[in-house]
């Protein structure tokens, strides 16, 4: 479950205040509404990169808004992916997993699992700076998956792919949201991401998330 | 054609006004290197003194060079990852050893270090001397004068570094688990790599060619605090010009090499 209650935030040069929004254990929610609006700003707050002014942020059964962003056990996949220039695809699939001390042998098995569930098993060994958008879009998911987070935040994941690999990109998402299970918070401009992924619309409109039932 | 005389026209006035600086740093070497003989080159370089201002040249130049990357790494990094009071202050101060007169940077060290500190009435050489260190006219002197001009240049090249990377990939490693160090160490300072080298490389270039600060500082004590740009200006006060040139172009050898380095590294700022 994500939470949010009365949440406060300042985002540029506007501020967000008194956020409410719930979204259930395991539902895939879709955040849509204007550039600048500030669903970005949102994404980040919850994840720990942005300081809330006031109000809590819930996830699980835990209240995180005091915690720095590694003990949220939150995936997060921004815009521009923020992968790491020096790394192959292996070691972005490990990363987090090295971090909390797994095994070798537990690493290597939820790398095949991860490498299997993305189709990038041929890629594992090559560096992310060689990728193809699609390709890095895949290593992002993937090492926002690696530890099984609670909480997946996708931010505009599609937006700069040509058709075909959004439409790839699609299926996929639809395969990890029935394989995993994850609670998620995917912000997308394009109402067919929506249609085709959504459990739950939501729309940041006028300084509140509204939810969209579709009617 | 008329477009491709054009365009030749516009190469050639172009190469002419380039190419005189060329043409006069070409014509300073040449001098130099007409001037001397290979018997006066050999003497200089078999010269104890000269050995002894090569041996601690080398070495002073890298321990400078090596603490300017570590300082210009933390503060390049500090200045472009963090807001702080005083940032535009400290960004100002770090760059004042660039501007300053070399002279009066050396002035500044032998104050700082030899002049009684004001409220204690005691220097910090005067404070470090019963624990065993010296600066002022000692090794270490030529090592801080060339280490406080050769920081600042460290500190912008860092500063431009990570400048140039995404911090997004350090926000991620964030969220995976990892501190602000962990961060640091894990994502963002192996992208600095090639910014490290050059910031190591121009540091280096830098206080090779350190000359002013040093000899007000450290002294031009010949097999004592004589480094190869002393060396030229103790061989000239003597007289022994074809042993200043000799040690010119052999300075001039050694910052081609670190040129070079740094071209083959592409003189990158960052990954």
């Amino acid at each position: 479950m994500i939470q949010l209650v009365d949440l406060c935030l300042n985002a540029g040069k506007f501020r967000l205040d008194r956020l409410c929004c719930t979204i259930p254990t395991g539902s895939y929610a879709v955040l849509m509404g204007r550039s600048g609006q500030g669903k970005t700003t949102i994404l980040e707050s919850i994840c720990g990169l942005r300081p809330v002014r006031s109000g809590s942020i819930r996830l699980g059964d835990r209240l995180v808004h005091n915690l720095p962003p590694g003990e949220r056990g939150v995936g997060y996949v921004p815009q521009d992916l923020g992968l790491f220039p020096t790394m192959t695809v292996r070691e972005h699939l490990d990363f987090a997993l090295r971090l909390r001390r797994w095994s070798t042998i537990d690493c290597n098995q939820r790398v095949r699992e991860l490498a299997e569930l993305l189709g990038i098993g041929e890629l594992l060994g090559r560096n992310v700076r060689n990728l193809s958008g699609g390709e890095a879009q895949r290593v992002a998911l993937g090492r926002a998956l690696s530890f099984r987070p609670q909480v997946l935040l996708l931010d505009e994941p599609l937006s700069s792919l040509d058709e075909e690999t959004r439409s790839q990109m699609h299926q996929l998402l639809v395969g990890v949201k029935q394989a995993m299970h994850t609670t998620t918070l995917h912000v997308t401009h394009s109402r067919d991401e929506a249609a085709a992924l959504a459990d739950v619309r939501l729309t940041l409109a006028d300084g509140g998330i509204r939810v969209d039932t579709g009617e | 054609m008329p477009a491709a005389s054009g365009e030749s026209r516009f190469f050639l006035l172009m190469g002419a006004i380039g190419g005189s600086y060329v043409l006069l740093i070409l014509l300073l070497l040449l001098a130099d290197i007409a001037y001397v003989s290979p018997g006066d080159f050999r003497a200089a370089l078999g010269n104890p003194e000269i050995q002894a201002a090569i041996s601690l040249t080398l070495k002073s130049c890298t321990v400078s060079a090596i603490l300017s990357v570590i300082v210009g790494t933390a503060l390049g990094y500090l200045l472009v990852r963090f807001q702080f009071w005083g940032k535009h202050i400290v960004n100002t101060l770090v760059d004042i050893p660039i501007v300053l007169p070399p002279l009066v940077l050396g002035l500044s060290l032998l104050i700082l270090f030899s002049r009684p500190l004001p409220g204690l009435g005691y220097s910090l050489d005067d404070w470090l001397r019963p624990r065993g260190l010296s600066i002022t006219f000692t090794q270490w002197a030529v090592i801080v004068a060339q280490f406080s001009v050769a920081a600042a240049f460290a500190v912008r090249t860092m500063r431009v570094t990570f400048e140039q990377m995404n911090p997004r990939a350090e926000d991620v490693a964030r969220t995976l688990g990892c501190t602000r160090s962990q961060a640091f160490l894990q994502v963002a300072l192996p992208q600095a790599g090639p910014g490290m080298l050059t910031a190591f490389t121009i540091a280096w270039a830098r206080s090779l060619g350190e000359f002013g600060p040093i000899l007000v500082f450290a002294g031009a004590t010949r097999g004592r605090t004589e480094v190869l740009s002393t060396s030229v200006f103790l061989e000239l006060s003597i007289g022994h010009l074809e042993a200043a040139v000799a040690v010119s172009l052999l300075m001039v050898v050694l910052a081609v090499i670190v040129l070079s380095i740094l071209r083959l590294t592409g003189g990158r700022t960052g990954g």
